[in-house]
């Protein structure tokens, strides 16, 4: 799939038509292809089908006032399945989604503490910056902090938000560091300094916050030399190969998935424990159907000792958004009050129809929003959700 | 209508306080400040009543660490102009700080409406409005919850204990202090405000000489001391649930 955030830097509704992304939309043969596939598809007043019909007949304005697209979770599912190559999630979503963000005349109150928390404390959580990386004490392998020890790293690893502050997300992090530890990798972290990578805002249609946040990261990178950026968050993974390269960003990428995926030769031997477990692997939107990362989890998983690994009904590209992108992380309450089944609910009885121990993840929102479907859905028996990381840290001999 | 806004910028607790060395007074190391939520709610109030009647909105602020930003905010929300006081003395009493904010307010006249926030949370007074309101020699309502304007009067919902609530006519102009706007406080998005911060300009004036003395000293400043502590039962469901039932008997409370 084509990267074209370059091209999208001075794009605007108004100009779209004279763009090449603006030739393709006008290619668009209304086949409904979008709609039919997006996860919301048959609630929202304009799914994507529609928004190009207006679009194109001058009607933008009753798309606005709908806020269909606060509905649109951004999980690239339209763009993936269009026949035309129509880059729905890339640009025209976006370039909507934003219009409807700044004519919005009741926020709905979650999405705004969140956006009001990353603005003033650097993560949506609304936690204080200055212990951001509280965690480490609670690591049993050492994690440098830049801040207090600037000599260069080969990985710079950027932690992320929920891994950082959430309880379960900071399973993640000790997971990770352990791995790290254990492959005799040199990182480090950015420590109290590091801020929300941004993604979700610029998704939710906040675009200024998002661009407040590059800037202040990217002068942040500049501080420190590495040789290679290693994030947890699925979004920051996908920002920084396709916002932050664009404004800069000169350093390889990774997302700890495709990192632990590159070093599995000297990870596997390492894999001593047997966990006997059957998993089901949930492929988050920002890796799988934007960036084509399908295989790399799945042989992280297949090289567990005992794991065996069974698919769920919607698996790789049509798998189901867990309805945490775009915003919706902070719209559970606005969907739940329209009368929305949560996606990360319908997902929950797909994991649990497969008779699977574990649910794998590897976004560190998955976590806690699968956690509480499960709460909600129930089911026969218990559904263990789990960071990819996680697994791998605990069939690691100790 | 000219609705003034008086805001105050408060310590923001997300970063747990610390008392400093002297033990009277708050360690600013890692301080930072944000608006106090119930001048928040007042900005919120004056630009809804703006939006219904026209006119104009002031925004008037004592000097405070992140200052600017909180005004280009409020500039980017849809006040039309920024005021703040400069050069106040160090340590101002609310009745010090009432003062001088009336003084700054009656160069500022005619104004219908002074708005702000009925209580801070570095306080819990509730005293500023009220003592504004002395000064100017207006009438004052506090614990307010909606005002209707129109006419020479101003339609004001108090809130009292219980959830009731009393309606009043209060001639204009008058000082109100906000519990909380019609609806919650806007969201303005970071592009508007970096707008904002590009297009306009606060103004600023000199803090009066003459605010009195102070009459109050703070002695000390201290941490609630732990007296006692919850005590957090680990294990299986079963096994908690087994411990409680044991503690609960302990007690005689089954």
């Amino acid at each position: 799939m084509a990267v074209i955030a370059e091209d999208m830097k001075e794009l605007t509704l108004d100009n779209l038509w004279d763009s090449p992304e603006g030739h393709r939309v006008l290619s668009c043969m209304q086949c409904g292809m979008c709609a039919g596939t997006c996860p919301y598809g048959e609630v929202m007043d304009y799914p994507p089908r529609r928004i190009i019909g207006m679009l194109k007949a001058g009607e933008l304005d009753a798309v606005l006032r709908s806020q269909s697209l606060l509905t649109c979770v951004t999980c690239y599912a339209c763009m993936a399945k269009c026949p035309r190559g129509i880059h729905l999630t890339e640009v025209l979503l976006p370039l909507v989604k934003e219009q409807t963000f700044i004519q919005l005349t009741d926020m709905p109150a979650e999405l705004q503490k969140a956006l009001e928390n990353t603005d003033r404390y650097g993560n949506p959580l609304g936690e204080s910056p200055r212990k951001r990386a509280d965690w480490v004490k609670t690591s049993k392998v050492p994690v440098r902090m830049l801040p207090s020890d600037r000599k260069p790293t080969d990985v710079l690893w950027f932690v992320e938000c929920y891994t950082a502050y959430h309880p379960r997300g900071q399973d993640n992090c000790r997971a990770t560091a352990k791995l790290f530890h254990a492959l005799g990798v040199d990182f480090a972290i950015l420590g109290h300094e590091e801020k929300c990578a941004g993604e979700c805002a610029r998704l939710a249609g906040e675009t200024g916050l998002f661009d407040k946040l590059t800037d202040y990261t990217m002068k942040l990178f500049g501080k420190y030399k590495f040789n290679r950026l290693v994030t947890s968050g699925a979004h920051a993974y996908d920002t920084f190969i396709h916002q932050y390269k664009p404004r800069g960003l000169q350093q390889e990428v990774d997302h700890t998935v495709t990192f632990l995926a590159r070093h599995l030769d000297q990870l596997k031997p390492k894999l001593k424990k047997k966990l006997n477990y059957t998993v089901t692997y949930h492929d988050p939107c920002a890796l799988s159907r934007h960036n084509g990362l399908y295989d790399e989890p799945r042989q992280l998983l297949q090289a567990i000792p005992g794991v065996k690994l069974v698919e769920m009904e919607h698996n790789r590209v049509n798998g189901i958004c867990c309805g945490g992108g775009g915003g919706g992380m902070w719209l559970d309450t606005y969907y739940k009050a329209k009368g929305y089944e949560r996606l990360s609910e319908r997902r929950i009885k797909e994991a649990l129809a497969t008779g699977a121990d574990v649910l794998a993840v590897a976004c560190p929102y998955e976590v806690s929003r699968f956690e509480d479907a499960v709460k909600t859905v129930g089911g026969d028996k218990p559904l263990i959700v789990r960071d990819v990381v996680e697994l791998l840290a605990e069939a690691l001999e100790d | 209508m000219n609705i003034l806004v008086l805001l105050k910028m408060v310590p923001d607790v997300v970063e747990e306080l610390e008392v400093a060395g002297d033990g009277k007074s708050l360690d600013t190391s890692f301080l930072r400040t944000i608006i106090n939520e119930r001048d928040d709610h007042a900005l919120e109030q004056a630009i809804l009543l703006k939006e219904r009647h026209g006119g104009k909105v002031t925004v008037v602020a004592l000097d405070a660490p992140d200052i600017d930003d909180t005004l280009f905010a409020t500039l980017a929300k849809g006040a039309d102009r920024a005021v703040k006081i400069t050069d106040a003395p160090e340590g101002l009493t609310t009745q010090s700080a009432a003062k001088l904010c009336a003084q700054v307010v009656s160069g500022l006249l005619p104004v219908d409406l002074v708005l702000t926030g009925v209580q801070a949370l570095d306080d819990l007074d509730g005293l500023s409005a009220a003592l504004v309101a002395q000064q100017l020699n207006f009438p004052y309502l506090g614990v307010v919850t909606s005002v209707a304007a129109g006419g020479p009067t101003a339609t004001v919902l108090k809130e009292f204990a219980g959830g009731v609530r009393g309606e009043f006519a209060v001639a204009l102009p008058a000082v109100l202090g906000v519990q909380a706007a019609e609806k919650p406080p806007r969201y303005v998005p970071v592009a508007k405000v970096r707008a904002v911060m590009k297009a306009q300009k606060i103004d600023t004036v000199p803090a009066p000489g003459d605010v009195g003395a102070a009459q109050i000293d703070v002695r000390q400043l201290a941490k609630p001391v732990v007296s006692s502590h919850a005590e957090m039962l680990d294990g299986s469901p079963e096994e908690v649930a087994g411990k409680l039932v044991e503690l609960l008997a302990q007690r005689g409370l089954l």
